[in-house]
């Protein structure tokens, strides 16, 4: 218990002296959920839009098999990336093993069927007399979809947010192509996973505060949205 | 019915506090973003090149075995290279198998491992070039003050033997716990269950809960055996290092060739692998054995643990028949 305790106030004394090593890795951290959340956001507006307003055959079945990619695990991702970017894999020549660009291109892969299946329900979900009414004064296809969109901005941005909560905590992904090198590729889940492992707390605490306190924050954004539509 | 107003204040607030920093982040990774090999020099007569102050960083990356990688050694050593050679050293750990792959696969440009077996075979298939050993130590058993299978002082073969015996009648006092990650740690334990008279696969492996198999690095193993009170196979320089931490005791300690430890560097093959970055290679692994790092090897940890955790290859002390002619092994790579 004394350990704890322990274990508690050193984590703290790091986290209000701004201890480097701490601020580093949050920052790290930070920039690439964010980045990567930013590639899956350009990719999956225009692509849920696409799949929402365009009728096709099979398109029941292509949204039953996004929303089952909700919960593909992170090690899985981290294998396919593996595969396909270790320097004798198909994109080898890229050269982005164990770099801070991998870990946003496995992040972005990860959450992008979270942010594409819950834009499509966003989208779906709009009042369909909005449709009608923009379609009788006159829309055209294009104008009624950004009408939609424009109506959907709250769901739609708490699906992003979403994705930016999966990004930031996931480790399996980030181990397995980022490496966890230190002032690299090192983050918060994978700093937290390594020092525990090896039976360092303090550090481990520390970040797990602010992961938490990001999760937090996270989730008061998320709420507030939640809350306007 | 017309369409509601926009509301868009805060939601494009919340856009631009994204926007902004993914800017940031994109200027953090154009920083760290591979900077272009600067194209090989002229080679100079002079014995210390000196480096233009401008020269974008190269990054040059190594995967390092778990034991190197826990005790500290490279928190230790890595700036100073870095120092000294304007590169960026960026060290990957796993055990050495999981090391050798990331070498085959191209994903980095050296590699330090200690298994005599799989650097056989990796130097074989071609991969594996310019070895040089360049630290040693030995592996030591250590487990429950209790003792309960009685191996404290006897030799290794004898010690393994009570162990799995006593595991086998009371799994539940008597347990080992194996690193089970193809490291170089786990290959010397296959070697000493070898020499204990057993057959890995069959006896040892399959042959009830006393037997764990941890799947993890050396520091992670050994805090998972001191959980357990369990025994464990433990390289002595990461059992120093661990040694605060633990409630585990040394009981085995015999300095022999079936307890001989060696770390070697390789680089890898250009010729098997294209994007290796071999100068950067062989310059690391010149410096690991010049003198100044051998002594600098031989004081790691005298002031933290109150000894030194690693024997630098050079010390005199590796004089079995394993150890590498050292004549031979102090020439640095041309």
């Amino acid at each position: 218990m004394d350990e704890f305790l322990q274990g508690f106030i050193k984590a703290f004394e790091l986290i209000v002296t701004l201890d480097p090593e701490v601020m580093e890795i949050t920052g790290r951290t930070l920039a690439i959920a964010v980045s990567s959340c930013l590639v899956a956001t350009v990719i999956c507006l225009p692509l849920g839009s696409l799949i929402q307003f365009k009728q096709f055959p099979g398109k029941r079945i292509l949204i039953n098999l996004i929303q089952t990619f909700y919960s593909i695990p992170t090690v899985v991702v981290g294998l396919l990336v593996f595969i396909l970017f270790s320097r004798t894999g198909p994109f080898g020549i890229f050269n982005l093993m164990f770099t801070p660009t991998i870990m946003v291109i496995g992040q972005a892969i990860l959450i992008s069927p979270i942010v594409l299946g819950l834009t499509i329900s966003a989208l779906n979900s709009v009042d369909r007399t909005i449709t009608d009414t923009a379609r009788s004064l006159g829309a055209s296809g294009w104008q009624t979809a950004w009408v939609i969109t424009r109506e959907a901005r709250f769901a739609v941005t708490a699906a992003i947010i979403l994705g930016f909560g999966r990004a930031i905590s996931e480790v399996g992904l980030a181990l397995m192509v980022g490496g966890n090198i230190r002032g690299f590729t090192r983050v918060i889940t994978t700093a937290i996973s390594l020092e525990t492992s090896k039976g360092d707390v303090e550090l481990s605490i520390a970040l797990g505060v602010i992961l938490f306190f990001i999760a937090l924050v996270v989730n008061v954004i998320l709420n507030g949205l939640q809350q306007r539509k | 019915m017309s369409l509601r107003p926009l509301k868009s204040g805060q939601i494009a607030g919340t856009f631009i506090i994204i926007i902004t920093l993914a800017g940031l982040m994109a200027a953090m990774l154009g920083c760290a973003a591979e900077a272009p090999a600067p194209a090989p020099a002229v080679t100079t007569p002079a014995p210390e090149p000196t480096y233009p102050v401008a020269t974008p960083k190269v990054r040059f990356k190594i995967a390092t075995t778990t034991s190197l990688y826990d005790t500290g050694l490279w928190y230790y050593l890595e700036p100073l290279f870095e120092e000294k050679a304007k590169v960026e050293l960026d060290i990957v750990y796993s055990g050495t198998g999981a090391a050798l792959n990331q070498g085959r696969n191209g994903n980095v440009d050296a590699v330090i491992v200690h298994d005599p077996d799989q650097e056989k075979k990796f130097v074989d298939e071609g991969f594996g070039i310019n070895r040089r050993a360049f630290a040693y130590n030995f592996f030591m058993m250590a487990g429950p003050a209790a003792d309960p299978a009685g191996i404290k002082g006897l030799e290794p073969a004898d010690a393994f033997k009570k162990i799995a015996d006593g595991g086998r009648k009371d799994p539940n006092n008597i347990k080992f716990v194996s690193r089970g990650d193809s490291s170089g740690t786990h290959g010397a334990e296959q070697r000493l269950w070898a020499n204990a008279g057993y057959t890995y696969a069959t006896d040892i492996q399959k042959s009830g809960p006393w037997y764990i198999e941890a799947g993890q690095g050396m520091g992670p193993t050994l805090i998972m055996a001191n959980e357990q009170n369990a025994y464990v196979l433990c390289d002595g320089s990461t059992f120093t290092s661990y040694r605060g931490k633990l409630a585990l005791v040394l009981l085995v300690n015999k300095p022999s060739e079936a307890t001989l430890n060696i770390y070697n560097a390789y680089a890898i093959d250009p010729a098997k692998v294209k994007t290796v970055k071999i100068k950067q290679a062989n310059d690391f692994i010149n410096w690991l054995i010049s003198p100044e790092v051998q002594r600098l090897i031989g004081q790691y940890g005298v002031k933290e643990f109150g000894g030194p955790l690693f024997n630098p290859i050079n010390d005199g002390g590796c004089t079995y028949p394993a150890c590498p002619d050292l004549a031979e092994n102090m020439i640095p790579i041309k």
